[in-house]
């Protein structure tokens, strides 16, 4: 199929662009537009062969034992007790407590640099966020171990006191057996490490508020926050949302930073200053010595993880798709 | 489509990707250590065939990988190896004595090294396995009390405080194993976060020592009770251990000894309570029983001046290997670790040697390796 590609004089006399051969664009756009399939269906193809070689590498568990796998609290190789329930409470406590500190602070930062700091403040800021998500996991969790550990325990000492004779903190908070790496440390780490993700989209997501919707609350009597309550978190809601489960989706997968930081102790507790596991980080302790079942186990784990985090993601994109046609008005 | 200017830009660097390459692939090569689960080795093919006499220098590239206790071991002597060998590459990456196993049951390296003979759930695609000890090493219990130095402990007492059923230093049973003055201090157990051989080989003395105290059982991983403390690596557990007045746990010797710490003498089968040092470690390699494949159990024997708690390892290999150069460098290998020169060089990386007997065997073993 050949192209011929005419073009009009321009309008100042100037000579038009030299033509290329007639044939040559459709070749090259064909071919790019396959090597682009390709790549695109690559990336799918490995997703695939991923899921598949874990699901088959840990059938056996999961044909045999998936009671016990997925309900029970026990996590014994030396009596070949697999039991992930402690682990998946771990990585959904330590993900709520990422959530609950990270997101507030987050907002607050994305709020700022939109809304309240003056523009000399906002590119410096900016850059010490993204700064902040390049920071490996492993110095983190390094940091954490050498540095917070010890004053964090103290801490928890104190609040253990405060809080022994309220009647639902108590559970949470106080009941001895606290220590610097616990579910709550782990918790705090992954505040620190999603907090990039959730301020730079938050604050994406509230630069696009339209100016009008801003100026009309102000022209209506409204006070500097009662604006940004209404116009701005009001407008940038579902955005704020899927932000927040991208962060969430990072917090589950997260390994090294709190396999070392989480205490790694396989048990159900309520109370957050005791020692917990997650999934990630029982893998990343464990897998090197697994053999049989063991490492069957460890890789049924693995895959739970890749479901809730595949599940989560998409969520994520989802929310944030809408949002999205939301704020260029399609809704 | 232009030529000169844009081929020269890609050629270019390209020329000076393999040139570096090259140059980095031609030098030898140190051990490689990590301690992550996901390294991965690459077997690169064996060279030149070498004369199979010990003494005549080798050639060649040999790679194994496993158990991170004889880790230090195992640079110092692949060094000192290859200086007298200069064609010889040895690479070795700790990354756990299972992870060695199954790469050696894989046949991605040509040796592994292990705290523990190999599983039987695991298939050797190579055929059978020999196994050579070389060094051992004590497993030292220590802890955080300061001024007390050299405390006493017995086999029980230890049992009983890693189940948490001792809490306090000043707990009678601790007092009546010689040791007076201890303070009211809360003890605080510290373990491994990661599985390991030296927690295999802790709780195998714990299980030997005192079952009816010690029922978590043994194994590289262990159901510890959540009221203790977590440490990742030798180093994790001496730093925790640091870290926390009253706390105690088990460090390998050589960590402990570089992280300063305090440890306890342990009562041994013959009622003594010994120090836990090198010369401890080989007497109860000697006292021993080895087996016919060589491995032993060092754990709780019953001389004199036997410590308890102390770990072997192996270097495990096939028996046959399809290439001639890598046979003779492996035996060559072999040779220098249980000759003068290797055992030697134990004690001056904190390993203790093997007895005599037990070196004569596994030197008389090398030559079952052949080709085939």
């Amino acid at each position: 199929m050949a192209t011929v590609m005419t073009r009009p004089p321009a309008a100042g006399g100037t000579p038009p662009p030299p033509r290329l051969s007639a044939r040559r664009p459709a070749v090259g756009d064909r071919g790019f537009q396959y090597l682009a399939l390709a790549c695109g269906l690559l990336v799918l193809v490995v997703l695939a062969l991923i899921a598949v070689a874990m699901v088959s590498k840990s059938w056996p568990v999961f044909r045999d034992h998936a009671g016990t796998f997925f309900f029970s609290k026990t996590w014994d190789p030396a009596r070949n007790k697999f039991g992930s329930l402690a682990f998946v409470y771990g990585t959904l406590v330590t993900s709520a407590i990422a959530i609950v500190v990270g997101v507030p602070v987050s907002i607050g930062i994305a709020l700022l640099l939109t809304e309240v700091a003056p523009q000399w403040m906002r590119t410096p800021v900016v850059y010490v966020i993204d700064l902040l998500a390049a920071v490996p996991s492993v110095v983190i969790g390094l940091w954490g171990l050498l540095v917070l550990r010890k004053p964090l325990d103290n801490r928890y000492a104190d609040f253990n006191n405060w809080f022994k004779h309220i009647p639902v903190l108590n559970t949470l908070f106080s009941g001895g057996g606290h220590q610097g790496t616990s579910l709550m440390t782990a918790g705090l780490i992954l505040a620190l490490m999603i907090t990039p993700i959730v301020t730079s989209l938050s604050r994406e997501v509230f630069a696009t508020v339209p100016a009008a919707q801003k100026e009309g609350a102000l022209a209506l009597g409204a006070t500097r926050w009662e604006m940004i309550r209404s116009s701005v978190l009001g407008y940038g809601r579902s955005g704020v949302v899927g932000a927040v489960m991208l962060g969430l989706g990072r917090a589950m997968g997260e390994t090294i930073a709190v396999a070392l930081l989480v205490g790694s102790s396989a048990q159900v507790t309520g109370h957050l200053f005791r020692p917990g596991d997650t999934m990630a980080g029982v893998i990343a302790n464990q897998f090197g010595e697994a053999s049989g079942e063991f490492r069957a186990a460890l890789i049924g784990l693995g895959v739970v993880l890749f479901a809730i985090t595949i599940l989560v993601n998409l969520g994520a994109r989802a929310v944030l798709n809408r949002s999205e046609r939301r704020l260029e008005g399609a809704l | 489509m232009p030529r000169s200017p844009h081929l020269l830009r890609i050629l270019a660097p390209a020329v000076l990707v393999a040139l570096v390459g090259g140059a980095c692939s031609s030098s030898k090569s140190s051990s490689s250590s990590t301690t992550a689960a996901s390294s991965a080795t690459t077997a690169a093919p064996g060279s030149t065939a070498a004369p199979t006499t010990a003494a005549a220098k080798v050639s060649g590239t040999l790679n194994g990988s496993g158990s991170t206790f004889q880790l230090a071991y195992d640079q110092a002597a692949i060094q000192a190896f290859q200086q007298a060998n200069s064609g010889a590459t040895i690479n070795y990456q700790g990354k756990g004595s299972g992870a060695g196993q199954t790469d050696l049951a894989n046949q991605v390296v040509d040796f592994a090294g292990s705290d523990v003979a190999a599983s039987s759930s695991t298939t050797f695609k190579g055929g059978s396995l020999l196994y050579f000890p070389f060094v051992l090493g004590p497993i030292t219990v220590s802890y955080n009390l300061s001024g007390h130095t050299g405390i006493k402990l017995s086999g029980e007492t230890i049992a009983k405080i890693f189940a948490l059923k001792i809490t306090n230093w000043n707990d009678p049973a601790i007092a009546a194993d010689g040791n007076s003055g201890l303070p009211n201090q809360a003890i605080t157990v510290v373990h491994r976060s990661d599985s390991s051989g030296t927690t295999a080989n802790f709780t195998a003395y714990l299980n030997a020592a005192d079952k009816t105290d010690w029922t978590l059982g043994t194994g590289k991983t262990v159901n510890w009770a959540s009221n203790t403390v977590a440490g990742n690596g030798n180093n994790g557990v001496a730093t925790a251990i640091k870290g926390k007045a009253g706390a105690i746990g088990y460090v390998d010797y050589s960590d402990a000894k570089a992280a300063g710490l305090s440890w306890a003498m342990v009562k041994n089968a013959a009622g003594n309570f010994v120090d836990a040092t090198l010369d401890g470690a080989s007497a109860s390699a000697g006292d021993a029983t080895v087996k016919d494949d060589l491995t032993y159990n060092p754990i709780n024997q019953s001389g004199a001046q036997d410590y308890p708690i102390t770990s072997p390892t192996y270097i495990i290999t096939y028996a046959k290997y399809s290439d001639a150069g890598k046979v003779a460098l492996l035996k060559a290998f072999l040779h220098f670790i249980l000759g003068t020169d290797g055992q030697n060089l134990a004690k001056t990386v904190d390993f203790a040697p093997i007895s005599s007997s037990l070196d004569q065997k596994a030197t008389a073993q090398i030559d079952q390796i052949t080709t085939g």
